[in-house]
């Protein structure tokens, strides 16, 4: 097995990091919103698979699996959101969703 | 003797239920339950009054019956007990508050009978006689003080009780206004009166004058300043003004309150008070030119007033000029005599002027009347026979009492023969005035545009009778006052013979002047009221409400004008502007848009991570 050096996980993680947080800002869709915001947490991921991998401790792996099932549960509430806000509005962008606004 | 614990409480009771059930109450329940409120009280204090008559009589020197409920609160090392203290000098005013309360009561049933809330008004009235009962027996000067706010705040209440009409609500807050300032005085002479006697306690201060009596310089204060309360109740100069206006309220209010019983209270306070005043005979000279000052110009301007109640009320201020004239000079038990005897007459003027008021459809103005004693004789007669007694006409109770006052001036050390001329010059007046509202009222044509429609309920009339009995007689009940005052010793000069005849005489030869200028002749034109300057001048008070109005009024409203952008107030203000600000400020970030909010939220890690890594 190849060592990869840690700062490599943490470049990509943090590029990843940057990629999904810019496609948050910049797409309108929700859907592709959603999308984005997985690539985020999975950049996350990444970095504490790296970090346990690093000291040799399991506890990266537990926060991934934990990070999963919180982007299970995120996605199932996110897509059935989108799901009524495509039936009610009959389109998916957000930026039509400004009513809260003070 | 539970009969004098219970006695100011059975009014309240009734008020209690007449303002809790208030209109579910149908008039015959209302009337029952306000009556019987009264009535029993009327009744307990009669069988107190016919106790201590009987003590009075068994013993020389009748100390009073006291009887204590319980402690109010301390006062440092003073207890303030809610106590009630019955002499015969406030035997005579629980008398006259019940007895004539009563009779009020029974006439005010009958006339405010349509009103839609009449069980609010009965009730009003039955917290006043409460009121009245608690100040006439206080035992100590602060439950005297509880119930002289309590009169003065049922007065209030029922001067605006047609409270939609702005002009009532407006009399109303005058009357309040102006006796406040005399309450305020009154308060500030009870502080100096503890501080000086360290109690405040009516009989223990009277009791302290014969050990260790006060200092000429705090007993000067303090009458000065009781004087100043009694004014503002009692409507004596310079804070007279506010009786006329009072005449708003519906008629028996003007009887009961302005009239026969909580003017008085004024009165009473000084007669109560008569040792301490005994102390300071310069502001004995003082209520003595008051009262003969308030007489004269009451006088004046009530031979100039239009409104029947109007006349009433500043012969009401005249009469109670001649009460503190009374009080004086030293002739005590005359002016309280003529406290009772003019509670009499003058309710019985009145609720007569109300029965006039109410079968002429609320027209008030005399030019308007005319001719009422073929129209309804009844009434007229009854109103003839109260202003016999107004006048002092020989026989009836007015004349026992008022010429036992002016009797007295002419010796006395705190007035003089100057206070006897302005008296018989009041006498005059005031006979001037009464035949003149007689003569305009009863004789000649009506004028008016309605139909009269006299009212003949039993309620209405019953009273009425009664009253003009009492103003015939009432001058002969006995009071046993002289055992309450301390005897004013005269100088035994000799006074002219003809003192008597002029004090009786003068005002019959006013009637006839009266009947010269005022009687309407069959051939002459209606009569009109005068159109010049100094009629007008009287006609509106001798000025003084102007006067009030630009020395007080006028700059007052100026100054608060002025002063609505004040500093304090900008203070204030800053902090709405601060919270205004930051608000529209934090309004302006929430925009809605979750792509924004996001930004922000990564722009400000990375601010926070910049500063944490640098």
């Amino acid at each position: 097995m190849i060592d990869i050096p840690i700062t490599h996980v943490f470049m990509i993680s943090a590029l990843l990091f940057c990629v999904g947080f810019i496609g948050v800002l910049a797409r309108r869709n929700t859907l592709f919103m959603l999308m984005s915001l997985e690539v985020m947490l999975n950049a996350v991921g990444l970095a504490f698979v790296g970090a346990g991998s690093l000291w040799q401790e399991a506890d990266g792996q537990i926060m991934f699996i934990l990070i999963l099932t919180l982007a299970a549960a995120e996605v199932a509430i996110g897509l059935a959101l989108l799901i009524r806000m495509q039936h009610q509005r009959h389109n998916v962008d957000v930026d039509g969703l400004s009513q809260l606004r003070g | 003797m539970t009969a004098l614990t219970l006695l100011p409480f059975f009014p309240l009771f009734s008020f209690l239920i007449l303002i809790i059930f208030s209109k579910r109450l149908n008039w015959q329940l209302a009337t029952v339950i306000a009556l019987s409120g009264v009535g029993l009280s009327f009744l307990a204090s009669v069988l107190l009054i016919n106790d201590l008559y009987a003590v009075s009589q068994s013993s020389d020197i009748s100390a009073g019956v006291r009887e204590s409920l319980w402690t109010w609160f301390m006062l440092g090392e003073h207890e303030v007990q809610v106590a009630f203290f019955l002499d015969p000098l406030s035997a005579v005013m629980i008398a006259v508050v019940t007895g004539v309360g009563w009779l009020i009561h029974g006439f005010a049933a009958a006339y405010m009978r349509e009103d839609e809330n009449y069980s609010r008004f009965m009730a009003y009235m039955n917290l006043f006689i409460c009121a009245m009962l608690i100040l006439v027996l206080a035992d100590n000067l602060v439950l005297l003080y509880l119930g002289w706010e309590g009169v003065g705040l049922c007065s209030f209440l029922l001067i605006g009780f047609w409270y939609q009409e702005p002009g009532n609500a407006i009399a109303a807050r005058k009357a309040f206004i102006v006796t406040r300032i005399g309450d305020t005085l009154l308060a500030l002479g009870l502080f100096y009166l503890f501080l000086e006697t360290n109690t405040l306690n009516i009989q223990e201060i009277l009791a302290q004058q014969d050990s260790s009596p006060l200092s000429s310089e705090a007993a000067w204060w303090i009458a000065l300043l009781l004087l100043g309360g009694a004014v503002g109740k009692s409507a004596q100069l310079p804070l007279h003004t506010w009786l006329p206006d009072a005449m708003a309220g519906p008629t028996p209010v003007s009887a009961l309150i302005h009239a026969a019983t909580m003017v008085t209270a004024g009165v009473y306070l000084i007669a109560r008070m008569q040792g301490v005043y005994l102390q300071a005979p310069d502001i004995l000279n003082l209520v003595a030119w008051t009262g003969s000052l308030t007489l004269l110009i009451a006088g004046i301007a009530a031979l100039a007033q239009e409104d029947i109640k109007r006349v009433l009320a500043y012969s009401t201020m005249s009469q109670i000029g001649y009460m503190m004239l009374g009080l004086g000079a030293g002739a005590n038990v005359a002016a309280i005599t003529h406290l009772m005897t003019h509670a009499f007459f003058k309710a019985l003027l009145f609720l007569t002027a109300g029965a006039i008021i109410l079968a002429a459809h609320h027209q008030q103005n005399i030019f308007h009347m005319g001719g009422l004693l073929k129209r309804m004789p009844l009434i007229s007669i009854l109103f003839v026979i109260g202003i016999a007694a107004l006048i002092a006409f020989p026989g009836t109770s007015g004349f026992v009492s008022k010429e036992a006052i002016i009797g007295q001036l002419w010796q006395s050390p705190t007035a003089g023969p100057a206070f006897w001329w302005m008296a018989i010059l009041g006498a005059f007046i005031t006979s001037l005035y009464s035949f003149r509202l007689v003569f305009i009222t009863f004789f000649g044509q009506y004028r008016g545009q309605h139909e009269l429609h006299p009212q003949r309920h039993f309620l209405l009339l019953v009273p009425l009778c009664m009253l003009a009995v009492l103003a015939i007689l009432g001058g002969y009940i006995p009071t046993n006052l002289e055992q309450v005052f301390v005897a004013v010793d005269a100088p035994d000069s000799q006074s002219p013979s003809w003192l008597h005849s002029v004090a009786i005489g003068l005002p019959l030869v006013a009637i006839v002047v009266a009947y010269v200028i005022y009687f309407p002749r069959a051939n002459a034109t209606e009569p009109v009221p005068g159109k010049g300057s100094l009629y007008r001048f009287s006609r509106n008070g001798l000025g003084f409400d102007a006067t009030y109005d630009a020395l007080l009024v006028k700059p007052f409203v100026k100054l608060a004008k002025l002063n609505r952008h004040d500093a304090i107030d900008l203070l204030v203000q800053l902090i709405s502007w601060n919270a205004f600000t930051w608000n529209s400020a934090a309004k302006a970030i929430q925009s809605g848009r979750l792509r924004w909010y996001a930004a922000t939220l990564g722009i400000g890690t990375i601010i926070l991570l910049l500063g944490v890594m640098l």
